[in-house]
């Protein structure tokens, strides 16, 4: 049971519909979780809309992918970093952002925020922290 | 503990490189190639932003790359260094990982 547990980052730099990244960055993050790796996901640049609310893909005839970030707590993906100045930039504030929750088992299974805002210079911490990153 | 990051999208068509290097921590080394070699030649609008950009990050560009776009070597900022496959891949080794600026 010893098996050594890597730090996986994925950056997200696309916005959700105009390409399939999004939707595929999201496959990919539920297969690393079911290995049970430390896992991440970082948003920025245009990714940072993929998790805005209110996405209503009906009459576009879209799949409507946005709800599946709200599960990823239930794959202990519970780290979503998100940059400050991504959002300021597009006219975003944490309020655009869907409600992102986990329930913390150490911590009697409080309700707890996913999501991360970190600044610039912290994303790259974040970034350099990590064992394997991936690009979407 | 540093990162190779790499760029593949001319920086004339998207943030990617400038948002790349924004993100680079000192130590780390930056690879242009394919259309990412447009941000390497000087002259252009976006050179001083990339060929000055110094904050102990190396800059590398494909020098195939470069050849196939018909730019010649000697447009290079002097801050920025051509390699070749066998350099990419000692790059690659060099580094504890390796981003892909998509």
């Amino acid at each position: 049971m010893s098996e050594t547990v890597k730090k996986f980052l994925y950056v997200n730099r696309k916005a959700p519909y105009g390409t399939i990244y999004a939707q595929e960055s999201l496959e990919v993050v539920l297969i690393g979780a079911a290995f049970d790796q430390d896992v991440s996901m970082a948003f920025l640049d245009d990714g940072v809309f993929q998790l805005t609310k209110g996405q209503d893909t009906k009459d576009a005839g879209l799949k409507n992918f946005s709800p599946t970030f709200r599960a990823l707590g239930d794959y202990e993906v519970t780290k979503l970093y998100v940059e400050q100045e991504s959002l300021d930039e597009r006219g975003l504030t944490l309020d655009d952002l869907q409600d992102i929750q986990y329930e913390d088992e150490d911590d009697d299974y409080a309700e707890k925020s996913s999501i991360i805002v970190v600044s610039r210079s912290g994303m790259a911490d974040v970034m350099a922290d990590q064992d394997v990153v991936l690009s979407f | 503990m540093a990162t190779l990051h790499t760029v593949n999208k001319s920086p004339f068509q998207n943030q990617t490189l400038l948002s790349c290097l924004q993100h680079t921590k000192s130590g780390d080394a930056v690879l242009m190639f394919e259309d990412g070699v447009y941000g390497a030649a000087s002259g252009n609008a976006l050179s001083d932003a990339v060929a000055g950009f110094d904050a102990g990050v190396k800059l590398y560009v494909l020098g195939s790359d470069l050849a196939a776009r018909g730019i010649d070597a000697g447009k290079l900022a002097d801050s920025i260094t051509a390699i070749d496959y066998g350099g990419f891949v000692d790059l690659v080794a060099s580094h504890d990982r390796t981003q892909n600026w998509l």
